[in-house]
């Protein structure tokens, strides 16, 4: 069995005789070598993902000011970093959106502008106590200002990522991109054979303490990251390194319509390759790293698996979902991955990047449980209206009015012949009508396009739908579209008042 | 070749497209349309030999003409390759080469599906 050390591989980086390839050449070295002709000629296979990283963050140490400050509450660039961890130093979330530009500038651009060389504004509101009498202060600080600037991410480099689609009717703007109606694109994200993790899934060198390119910088695996799910082959890292070394061609600022700020991380992580085992992970291929395609049109926790489907699949651009082609693109950089594991190859061939042994292997258990939610919330259906007025669209507009009387909603949901939600119409469409004077059809005014809830949707999500629309009232469907009942704004401010404590 | 006509609010009833059809007898498409009580903007899309007669043509009747020749501008120090603006483009403007994001001239409707859609905010269209 061909075998070799750690201090082996480290002493040939340090002779230049390393012989170093990239996790997209192994799978041919292996195929023709064998695994053990494998690791007599490759010492090392460099790895890179370059993706968005949402769970990554910034330690910032300010230094002390005079008057000295405990920071309550601070803002950079008008972002909010947590004031919670003793006097001066400061936790900066990538996710974090800021109080004047919203989303389109958060925690991501600060630290994009920060490794840019850009002056950021700090403001700091004091506690205030005997011993860090200042209030409050307002100052410019570059990085090279900072006592420390550490980076410590609680999740990054997910082992694979789900592929997303949209069954729904209409685009919804998710953290997996821009996703189209009726299944009209796949997403996906991670970067398949060149994965870090899918390249050494058992721990056999990945673990704590082992040295990595962190967007540019040299870091360090801390640990298995946040949500680490290994059984499921989802694990995860949390990693650690100083942003002063950090390159913004590796780190980048992003945001995603309508979700908020991420940041794009480049990261790669060397493997050694000390025996045949290692040699034969390595070797690991995209179509050997499956993942489902999950159905983001289900807003809810446990979203439906539509197909089945694995890197080599998902990056031919096309994909099938039961009898449907659908176009997939990525949202993680492929290009950058590369340039990630190639920077790295080339940083150990000069003798700049040494080997680490890990003290510890990444646990092989992980937790990914859903939250333990103790608090009930109400259904659709705890505070719809049953009592539901409809009507068909080939009635005139004055009957429409009078059953809008009779009703208890100013809307009324207009169905076909089977009982099928079509369309509503509101007094105030019938108003328009009325004031026109040539309308004399429900057909003609009724809104085709309608929003509706079902009796087992939260409450809460009913409510972002009435609000992202800027409605007052919801049809509420069965599963076959039937209109069984009415939630409208009055109920939520009902359960509202009710719950308030008095 | 893709025009884009911005129509001004005094000739916007008028059949402007039927009447260039008629009158230059070119097969035009119409790829987008966006038209309200007192201006247009359509994307038409021609064929190479009739576009400048189709231009002409429309200009004449008082239609504001652009000939769309580059996509969309990308800014290619935002720009990381990754691909959200590949598969969500209605017309197939953007593809992979060696996963490289590349934009094809002549495709683009200017709808802005993109724009929104860009993790990195590196586009944006070329007349706004």
């Amino acid at each position: 069995m061909a075998e070799k050390t750690l201090s082996e591989v480290n002493e040939r980086i340090r002779d230049g005789s390393v012989r170093v390839v990239t996790a997209e050449e192994m799978p041919s070295i292996v195929d023709e070598l064998g695994p053990a002709g494998a690791v007599r000629e490759v010492d090392v296979v460099t790895t890179g993902t370059f993706g968005a990283m949402c769970s990554s963050g910034l330690f910032l140490n300010l230094g002390h000011s005079d008057p000295p400050i405990k920071i309550g509450r601070a803002w950079l660039n008008k972002v909010e970093a947590y004031g919670g961890v003793a006097a001066v130093d400061l936790f900066l979330g990538a996710t974090q959106p800021s109080i004047d530009r919203g989303i389109e500038y958060g925690g991501a651009h600060v630290m994009e502008d920060l490794v840019s060389g850009k002056a950021i504004e700090v403001e700091a509101e004091g506690v205030g106590t005997d011993c860090y009498p200042q209030l409050g202060l307002e100052t410019t600080l570059r990085l090279e200002d900072f006592n420390q600037a550490t980076m410590v991410n609680p999740r990054n480099a997910y082992q694979r990522y789900n592929a997303a689609t949209n069954s729904s009717q209409r685009t919804i703007h998710t953290y997996m991109g821009t996703l189209l109606p009726r299944m009209g694109n796949v997403h996906y994200s991670g970067a398949g054979v060149l994965n870090p993790i899918s390249n050494d899934p058992s721990f056999q060198y990945i673990g704590m303490g082992v040295r990595i390119f962190l967007a540019g910088s040299q870091g360090y695996i801390i640990g298995s990251g946040t949500q680490h799910n290994p059984q499921a082959g989802f694990a995860t890292l949390m990693v650690t390194g100083d942003l002063k070394q950090m390159d913004r061609r590796f780190l980048r600022a992003a945001t995603f319509t309508r979700y908020g700020p991420s940041l794009y991380l480049g990261i790669g992580v060397p493997i050694p390759i000390l025996n045949e085992r290692l040699a034969l992970s390595t070797a690991v291929r995209d179509r050997d790293i499956e993942v489902p395609v999950v159905d983001y049109g289900v807003p809810r926790r446990d979203r439906p698996s539509m197909a089945k489907v694995n890197y080599e699949q998902l990056k031919s651009g096309m994909v099938r979902i039961g009898r449907q082609e659908v176009a997939t693109s990525s949202l993680s950089s492929l290009l950058m991955a590369r340039e990630v594991a190639a920077t790295l190859k080339g940083s150990i061939e000069k003798g700049e990047f040494v080997l680490t042994q890990p003290v510890a292997p990444l646990s092989l258990a992980g937790s990914a449980r859903p939250m333990k939610q103790t608090k009930e919330f109400p259904y659709v259906e705890d505070v719809m209206s049953r009592e539901v007025v409809s009507v068909t669209e080939d009635i005139s507009v004055a009957e429409a009015a009078q059953a809008i009387i009779k009703s208890k909603f100013d809307h009324l949901p207009v169905v076909n012949s089977a009982g099928v939600l079509c369309g509503i119409i509101t007094t105030w469409d019938i108003s328009k009508a009325v004031a026109d004077g040539t309308i004399s059809q429900v057909s003609q005014i009724m809104t085709r396009n309608v929003f509706s809830t079902t009796p087992d949707q939260p409450i809460e999500l009913a409510a972002r739908t009435l609000d992202t629309h800027s409605i007052s009232a919801l049809p509420v469907v069965d599963q076959d579209g039937r209109v069984i009942g009415m939630l409208s704004s009055n109920h939520l401010s009902r359960l509202f008042a009710g719950r308030r404590p008095r | 070749m893709k025009l884009l006509l911005r129509v001004a609010p005094g000739i916007v009833r008028k059949p402007l497209i039927a009447s260039v059809i008629l009158e230059t007898g070119a097969l035009v498409n119409i790829e987008r349309a966006s038209i309200d009580a007192v201006s247009g903007e359509i994307v038409l899309d021609v064929s190479q030999e009739k576009c400048r007669q189709v231009k002409d043509a429309l200009e004449r009747l008082g239609v504001d003409v652009i000939l769309l020749e580059i996509p969309v501008i990308r800014d290619d120090s935002e720009c990381v390759h990754c691909g959200a603006c590949v598969a969500i483009c209605p017309t197939g403007t953007f593809h992979f080469e060696d996963w490289r994001v590349v934009g094809e001239p002549g495709r683009c409707v200017q709808c802005g599906a993109c724009v929104t859609a860009c993790p990195h905010r590196a586009l944006r269209l070329v007349l706004k």
